[in-house]
């Protein structure tokens, strides 16, 4: 009986072993969420409005520089409702019109579109054509109506229109004749049939158009010369007036056109602000009655007083953010000032024309990391004793987002992550004595609580309530987002770098930040702009009391040949260890594979002169650098011409000062792609860290292939120059695809392969010895994946087994990519459905596990396709050994099996990249993918053949055990018995 | 990638003959390379994939047809970070095909033989271990056309009993698109110091031309053409009836097997003389234990 009960099982899981040939990786329910974590963000804001309705929830509508629009919460922050647009479909301004729709203007002011405010569907969406490109502005006026209908003024292209605001039809549009006119903005002040656009032309000449805002009827035309010029930027102080400078920067001139008649009043800075040297930028702001320039870093506020006399009111010297003006009664308008002043931020809300009295005044503990504040929007509130409350939606320059209010921080958003440009993984430290098992699992009774919760579970004896609760149970599981090390290598940290200049640490168990960091500014180096993170120093073996630390590059402004910076800082902490600004830029960084007395990795900076630096910089460094001084070789793409260029080390630095760790570098090959028929488009390596278990492949037939396994190897592909615009630009008789395999250190073309007929963009990732290349078909219409896998021929004769055992083969001699290489190369192409936005393919710990290339959808979603789909050896009818080995029968498009999404039924909006790190078990590997959202899983190729799934009842092995026992005991009591009585008889 | 040199005698003979008037004995060995004329250039586009070698004969009818001209283009060569000075001359015929495109076939090379500062400076460049560098005109026709193509070798990766190099040119119409140099064999890690025996050089050249992609199979059509066949359902072929039914039979013969034993047990204990009050049968080890323990009386 109990050999049948248990082969029944087992027969059923060899069969279901057998009926997933194809292994269809997926998850169950109740299994999301378990070790994937996914988190929304919005990018940094350019722009909010306020949803002002008396009723419903109150919100937040904001443009950000990801091209999102989103609905936030006021209270908490969260997401209402979000759009990201297409990454060419840029936001110009967003704003509310009639209380429920939201208006947006993209696209260089060619799209309108107007959105629902409670649920953010689209209700109407308009093209605005016009005849060159120009600024664009968006005007909703409140009170301005054509035939009941509300309208909104737009400027775009060069063209001004009309917009009704319930259907999105165009009620009337103007162009403006004069040449090279360039508008600065369009007025409509409140009250009045009148529109406003003023601008320059030429330069020096101030223009301004009276239009009736009711049919587009050009009322007046003025203009009027300023010989020395302006500087191309306006400041609205009233509805008849603005402000700008000259071209030296010197000159404030208030230009009113009242009734149509322009006057120039012309201030010079020095006559109101007494020590001002250099020259000064307007802030663009729209108070009434006040602007404010900017001279070097001090903000000077300046009054308008009557006629064009200017008066300054006040003068900052820290960094300061300005809102526009609010409106809180019918004469008064209210603005708020962010000023940073060390830990601590100060609000101010004034009202426009008065200075002196603040209508709130607060203070508040700003946390260091956060930079400066950027923005600052300002919305207001009747408090209960019926005052004016006001609360202060504040962007920062690490891009986080945050609302003030009662000087209290009520909700931050750390938006900045929407914007990641490099990621790296760092382990955590070492489980410590003080922190122990015991503690998280509060006490016995909770703990055998669960396990009988699980046990019932299992049992299928579970009330719904019991699920539930082993499901929160399951979720929240502190182990997860413990700060240590765990033995399966699952809990990691991934450190990131943003756009913003700042770095985070996010625990891969639940995604939570753990640190932050803001790269430092110093004097030498204003606004660092991050490029790249490296682990600069991983403790191993004997530095295991170091903490690892990462290697952040940026750069001294945004020319590419600014100099560099390097930032160290310590991952187990976020602090800064080291800073240095380098007196050249940083166009290369090969980290090398060696490694000093404490493990950190010696680094070849490459700058702009073709010249190599060494860091780190001390005398062992030296050392270990000089004794593989000749095998050190790199490359370099010269993406505008169309060259790669192999380098190697010459000798030092010659001519400059003498500096040991500089060294010059020499050509020692170089490959032109004919600039007429090949443009380089994409560049890939294998990753640095891979790790490759087997040379060797065994075939079907008994015979063995040796992969072509070189770090050295440089994956290209070339189109042609006319077919690098967009799919379908070109017809397929102009347009192919080249792909190469180039070894780095000599510069030989290993293989060389041409695709007619296809065009780009080319997304490829190489790993072991196989590269997958994806692009677009254009004979096929459809898109096309190639696999190309290399072989080396040299070893192919090591097939005897007594050679082997004997050790007459040559496996361990080393090789010099001198020789001539003896490779064969196979490929094949399949039909690919989707377009895709990256592609990666799973890495783990000793490369024991089959790879799965994991791809970015355009749907924003991650695909995990088995890399057995991918190979050459694919064939329509493989023989009875081959489908042994796993060779799937050749068809022409690769299956796209929806449980195989890693997303699930998520998506990581706004997908750039996908990043695999291996955990320690051989079977799992972490999957990080980033875009505007961040999404974390683990996955297992091979399922975890290594590990019990975590849902493993150990309580009920436990019980069957303890039962098995029992009843061993009871029935050898029985048997004894019953011997006994046998005996007696 | 195989080459398999086809050495053509007389062409070889032709070659000694015409290049010994620059006035130096040349032993390099010209080799004729097999892939010129296999897949034309990348602008004759087939629609079959090129599988068969084109036969010399339709390779005459090609050059009968379009029109050749001789150019010319040099080799310059470095020793360690010198300047580039010539090193020899390549020459190739230079095929027109009827389509506008444009092919070089037939290269020959010829090299200049060492001068006595050459010999010093690649001895000096073979004691310091360090790279021996060749260039070509990007543009065979226009040299140096946008760039020069420059590939490098350790001068002691050469050396063989002469001085051995291969040349692989990659050529993309009539453009260089790279030039792939070193020792025609293996060069062995670590590298020692030795010197030439003899100062001359044994050249072997190839160009190559890109493959064609394989195209990517297309099923569609013979599944459309299977369904338009006629609305019948293809049978699944017939499994025999094990295939069918094991999933049952297994189990099957499982129980049938255990009560088996049991049937046999049953009379051997009848038959033994036990008692039967032993009622319903419970666990199989419980009841086969005193069986056993009585046989052993």
């Amino acid at each position: 009986m109990a050999i049948r009960s248990f082969f029944v099982p087992f027969l059923l899981l060899v069969l279901w072993f057998y009926s997933s040939l194809s292994p269809v990786l997926s998850l169950y329910e109740d299994q999301v969420g378990l070790m994937d974590w996914h988190q929304q963000y919005i990018g940094k804001v350019k722009q909010a409005v306020f949803s002002t309705q008396k009723t419903g929830r109150r919100r937040v509508i904001v443009s950000t520089e990801e091209n999102v629009i989103a609905s936030l919460d006021l209270r908490h922050g969260e997401i209402f409702w979000r759009h990201l647009l297409g990454s060419n479909d840029v936001i110009d301004g967003i704003d509310i019109g009639l209380g429920k729709y939201v208006i947006t203007l993209s696209s260089g002011g060619s799209i309108l579109r107007s959105w629902n405010l409670p649920d953010g569907q689209m209700v109407w969406e308009s093209f605005l054509q016009g005849p060159k490109h120009s600024k664009s502005l968006l005007l909703l006026p409140t009170n301005l109506k054509i035939e009941k209908d509300n309208v909104i003024v737009v400027f775009s292209n060069d063209r001004l229109h009309a917009v009704s605001c319930i259907d999105g039809e165009v009620l009337w549009k103007k162009d403006f004749e004069t040449e090279s006119f360039e508008t600065q903005q369009v007025i409509q002040p409140p009250g009045s049939d009148l529109i406003y656009v003023v601008g320059f032309a030429a330069s020096s000449q101030f223009e301004m158009y009276q239009i009736n805002a009711r049919n587009g009827e050009l009322l007046k035309h003025e203009s009027a010369i300023f010989s020395s010029g302006f500087l191309r930027e306006l400041s609205l102080v009233s509805s008849e007036t603005v402000v700008a400078l000259d071209s030296t920067g010197s000159i404030l001139l208030t230009i009113s056109f009242q009734n149509g008649e322009i006057s120039f009043q012309q201030t010079p800075i020095s006559n109101i602000v007494e020590d001002s040297s250099g020259p000064a930028v307007i802030i663009p702001s729209s108070v009434p009655g006040i602007f404010a320039i900017k001279i070097n870093s001090v903000t000077i506020f300046i009054r308008v007083i009557g006629k064009g006399k200017l008066e300054v009111v006040e003068k900052l010297n820290q960094e300061t953010a300005v809102s526009n003006a609010l409106p809180i009664s019918e004469s008064q308008q209210a603005f708020a000032l962010v000023q940073h002043a060390g830990s601590e931020i100060h609000l101010v809300a004034k009202l426009a024309h008065d200075w002196d009295a603040n209508l709130l005044k607060e203070s508040i503990k700003m946390d260091q990391q956060r930079g400066i504040p950027h923005k600052v929007f300002i919305n207001n509130y009747i408090r209960t004793d019926r005052s004016h409350g006001f609360r202060l939606l504040i962007v920062m320059e690490d891009h986080s987002l945050l609302l003030l209010q009662q000087g209290a921080i009520v909700w931050s958003r750390e938006d900045g992550l929407a914007s990641i440009i490099d990621v790296t993984a760092s382990e955590l430290p070492v489980e410590r004595d003080g922190v122990s098992v015991a503690k998280v699992e509060h006490n016995l009774f909770e703990w055998l609580k669960g396990h009988m919760l699980k046990l019932k579970g299992t049992l299928m004896l579970a009330s719904p309530e019991d699920v539930a609760a082993i499901q929160s149970m399951r979720l929240k599981s502190s182990e997860k987002s413990k700060m240590a090390r765990d033995h399966n290598g699952f809990r990691k940290l991934l450190i990131v770098l943003t756009r913003a200049g700042k770095l985070f640490a996010l625990h891969t168990g639940d995604g939570h930040i753990v640190w932050s960091h803001l790269l430092h500014k110093s004097e030498a180096c204003q606004s660092p702009v991050g490029l790249n993170l490296y682990q600069w120093q991983v403790p191993h073996h004997h530095a295991l009391d170091e903490n690892p630390s990462v290697l952040v590059i940026s750069r001294c402004g945004p020319s590419s040949d600014a100099p560099g910076v390097l930032s160290f800082v310590d991952t187990y902490t976020g602090k800064e260890l080291n800073s240095l600004s380098l007196d050249h830029a940083v166009v290369q960084v090969i980290p090398l594979p060696h490694t000093d007395s404490t493990e950190q990795r010696l680094h070849l900076l490459i700058d702009s002169d073709k010249h190599a630096h060494l860091y780190p910089k001390t005398s062992e460094a030296l050392g270990i650098f000089k004794r593989e001084f000749s095998n050190i070789y790199w490359y370099s793409v010269e993406d505008h011409n169309s060259i790669i260029k192999g380098h190697a080390l010459k000798c030092k630095c010659t001519g400059e000062v003498a500096d040991e760790f500089c060294f010059d570098a020499r050509d020692l090959w170089s490959v032109v792609f004919p600039s007429e028929s090949e443009k380089i488009t994409a560049t890939v390596t294998r990753k640095l860290n891979e790790m490759v278990h087997t040379q060797a492949k065994v075939m079907a037939d008994q015979d063995v292939m040796y992969k072509y396994i070189s770090r050295n190897l440089l994956f290209v592909a070339t189109v042609a120059p006319k077919g690098s615009g967009e799919i379908g630009s070109v017809t397929p008789e102009e347009s192919w695809l080249v792909a190469y395999l180039i070894d780095i250190v000599t510069g030989r073309i290993l293989y060389r392969v041409t695709h007619h007929g296809a065009q780009g963009p080319v997304h490829a990732v190489f790993s072991e010895n196989w590269v997958v290349y994806h692009f677009f078909n254009l004979r096929a219409h459809r898109y096309e994946m190639s696999v190309i896998e290399i072989y080396d021929q040299s070893r192919a004769d090591n097939k005897d087994v007594w050679k082997l055992v004997l050790g007459k083969h040559n496996l361990t001699s080393r090789i010099s990519l001198f020789s001539r290489p003896e490779v064969i190369t196979k490929s094949q192409s399949y039909f690919f459905t989707h377009s895709v936005k990256a592609i990666a393919v799973t890495s783990t710990a000793k490369g024991i596990t089959s790879k799965q290339l994991l791809i970015g959808t355009i749907g924003d979603q991650v695909l995990a396709l088995d890399k057995r789909f991918l190979d050459p050896r694919r064939s329509v009818n493989p023989t009875q050994a081959e489908k042994e080995e796993g060779i799937i029968p050749l068809t022409d498009s690769l299956p796209i099996i929806p449980q195989s999404y890693v997303t699930h039924a998520l998506r990581v909006e706004g997908l750039r990249g996908i990043i695999t790190v291996p955990a320690k078990l051989e079977s799992t590997t972490l999957v990080f993918a980033h875009g505007v959202d961040l999404f974390f899983t683990q996955l297992a190729p091979s399922r975890t053949y290594d590990s019990l799934t975590e849902d493993f009842s150990y309580a009920l092995l436990l019980i069957t055990i303890v039962a098995l026992v029992a009843a061993i005991f009871v029935t050898w009591r029985l048997s004894e018995r019953k011997e006994l009585q046998d005996k007696w008889r | 990638m195989k080459s398999v040199k086809v050495i053509v005698p007389f062409l070889l003979a032709l070659s000694l003959l015409s290049f010994s008037s620059f006035g130096f004995q040349s032993d390099e060995l010209l080799v004729d390379d097999e892939e010129f004329g296999l897949e034309g250039s990348p602008q004759h586009r087939s629609s079959e994939p090129v599988l068969t070698r084109s036969q010399p004969v339709t390779r005459k009818r090609h050059s009968d047809l379009d029109s050749d001209s001789k150019i010319q283009f040099s080799l310059d060569h470095a020793f360690g970070d010198s300047d580039f000075s010539p090193a020899g001359t390549f020459s190739a015929r230079l095929k027109t095909w009827s389509h506008g495109g444009q092919t070089l076939t037939k290269l020959r090379f010829s090299r200049n033989s060492f001068t006595d500062e050459n010999k010093e400076k690649f001895k000096n460049l073979l004691k310091s271990d360090d790279f021996y560098r060749i260039r070509l005109p990007s543009k065979a026709l226009s040299p140096p056309g946008r760039d020069f193509v420059i590939s490098s070798v350790k001068a002691r990766c050469l050396l063989r009993e002469g001085l051995d190099e291969h040349f692989v040119i990659h050529m993309e119409g009539v453009n260089v698109l790279a030039v792939n140099y070193g020792s025609p064999g293996s060069c062995p890690y670590p590298r020692n110091l030795k010197f030439p025996a003899k100062w001359s050089f044994n050249s072997h050249t190839v160009l190559k031309n890109s493959e064609q992609a394989p195209r990517a199979p297309v099923f569609t059509e013979e599944i459309l053409g299977d369904e338009n066949a006629e609305g019948e359902v293809v049978q699944p072929p017939e499994r025999p009836f094990w295939a069918k039914y094991w999933m049952y039979l297994i189990p099957l013969g499982l129980i049938v097997m255990n009560a088996v034993t049991q049937a046999m047990n049953m009379p051997e204990e009848q038959a033994s003389g036990q008692a039967p009050a032993q009622g319903q049968p419970s666990a199989g080890a419980v009841q086969r234990g005193p069986s056993s323990a009585a046989r052993r009386r």
